[in-house]
């Protein structure tokens, strides 16, 4: 019943669940969803069995892009986005970067070309025992995950 | 793919053998005309007059001419103008282009929008492959043979490119490394984790005397300071090995000591007389390497 309460349920959108709570407001600005103009519900703190402590994102009528689904990947790869039709899941979309990203993030390499000029980032995803590395396709230096800085577009 | 060789990794075992062995050609008979009616932009957007000076006798020594800028304060980038606007201006009147770089990935990044062949010479701290190219041909020549060698690294292995390319290069052929490095300098943990994936066997130390007694090459390097954005740094560590001939006494008769130059105090000059001192020699070999990579590049048919 308490449970209820706390995040409405959706029609229709988009649900990122399991947000590590230090990430949300990061997610809501990556989704630019503070000049959304219909129905949000930002729920952050609330109780979680898998993580302790979580925060939630409800966008209704939206339906994120596979650049917008990448971002929140390099950002939170343990959430779970779920596409909602009809109050039901009828998508669980899967956090995986895939073999590429392309110019959603900066290079952490200052000496990098393209902190410099005007070139689309593109960075190979290693995946290797579960831990994902970056690597500059140009200047083949790896990014860290606290070293990841999204661009701005 | 335009054919071009911005990394080392960009060849596999196979090419880099038919370069080595198109050079041992070359180097026989350096002056052939396999270039002719050919032009090959040299775009050095900061000085390495070394390595500039060797490209263009490779190309003019096959019977090709040259284009290009040795300086980007004379050249068009001091406008404000691009890599892509230049590239793909300079790709209008050349049929290859070789690029030297401050920044990392440039030459990457003039390789994909080019529509001619790129070869890098050099972008930043990132790759340099004609110079580990040249490193491989200097160690066969001098062992015969490039499979089960010891080799001893010594200096800057944290922004040394030219050390972290040699690495991916001669996994091919089983060597052993042993690292000489101070802390600050010490070989990054990803090629750590590429020698233990190609089963490479290597050891660290700080200490470089007795550290290459039982090694077939020494390869030295030196601390670049162009490299270091924390000048302090470079002022603790610039002057922290010094090769001495006194030091090669009890290493191996077939032992050659590697440079990639210049050198500044990390080889004493009483080395220079020693024959296992091999530095000069590998600079000269660069000759014939680079114009094995420009025939390569241009397919005369050579490689």
């Amino acid at each position: 019943m308490e449970k209820e309460l706390k995040v409405a349920a959706l029609k229709n959108g988009t649900v990122i669940d399991h947000i590590p709570t230090e990430k949300v407001f990061k997610i809501v600005s990556i989704l630019r969803l503070k000049v959304y103009g219909q129905l949000l519900t930002i729920g952050n703190n609330l109780d979680s069995k898998r993580m302790g402590r979580k925060g939630i994102i409800k966008i209704s009528n939206r339906i994120l892009s596979d650049e917008e689904t990448s971002k929140i990947a390099l950002v939170a790869p343990n959430a779970s986005i779920n596409i909602i039709r009809d109050y039901k899941v009828v998508e669980k979309r899967a956090l995986l970067l895939g073999d590429e990203i392309h110019d959603v993030m900066h290079c952490a390499n200052p000496m990098c070309i393209t902190n410099h000029q005007p070139i689309p980032t593109k960075f190979v995803v290693i995946n290797e025992d579960g831990i994902v590395r970056l690597k500059c396709k140009y200047c083949t230096k790896e990014v860290l995950q606290d070293e990841i800085n999204l661009k701005k577009k | 793919m335009n054919n071009s060789l911005v990394s080392i990794t960009d060849y596999n075992k196979e090419d880099i053998l038919s370069i080595l062995d198109a050079a041992r050609g070359f180097e026989k008979k350096p002056d052939r005309d396999t270039l002719k009616g050919k032009v090959v932009a040299t775009l050095f957007y900061e000085p390495s007059t070394r390595t500039r000076l060797s490209f263009e006798t490779a190309v003019v020594r096959l019977g090709g001419s040259v284009i290009g800028f040795s300086d980007s304060g004379t050249s068009s980038s001091t406008k404000g103008e691009t890599l892509n606007d230049t590239i793909r201006m300079v790709s209008c009147y050349a049929d290859a282009i070789v690029i030297r770089h401050p920044l990392d990935g440039a030459a990457r990044y003039a390789a994909e929008i080019s529509p001619i062949p790129v070869v890098n010479a050099g972008d930043g701290s990132n790759q340099h492959p004609s110079q580990t190219l040249l490193d491989l041909y200097s160690i066969r020549k001098t062992q015969g043979t490039l499979e089960n060698l010891k080799i001893c690294i010594v200096g800057d292995l944290k922004y040394g490119r030219t050390v972290h390319s040699l690495i991916e290069a001669m996994s091919y052929f089983k060597p052993e490394f042993k690292f000489v490095s101070p802390d600050e300098l010490k070989i990054p943990e990803e090629y750590k984790i590429f020698c233990r994936k190609h089963n490479i066997p290597f050891t660290e130390t700080a200490e470089l005397n007795g550290s290459f007694n039982d090694a077939d090459i020494l390869y030295m390097t030196r601390v670049q300071k162009e490299r270091f954005q924390d000048l302090m740094e470079y002022e603790r560590v610039k002057n922290v090995y010094t090769l001495h001939n006194a030091m090669i006494k009890n290493t191996k008769p077939n032992l050659r000591i590697l440079h990639p130059l210049p050198r500044v105090n990390e080889i004493s000059m009483d080395v220079d007389k020693n024959k296992k001192a091999y530095y000069f020699q590998q600079a000269q070999n660069g000759l014939y390497v680079r114009q094995a990579i420009l025939s390569k590049v241009l397919k005369t048919g050579d490689v």
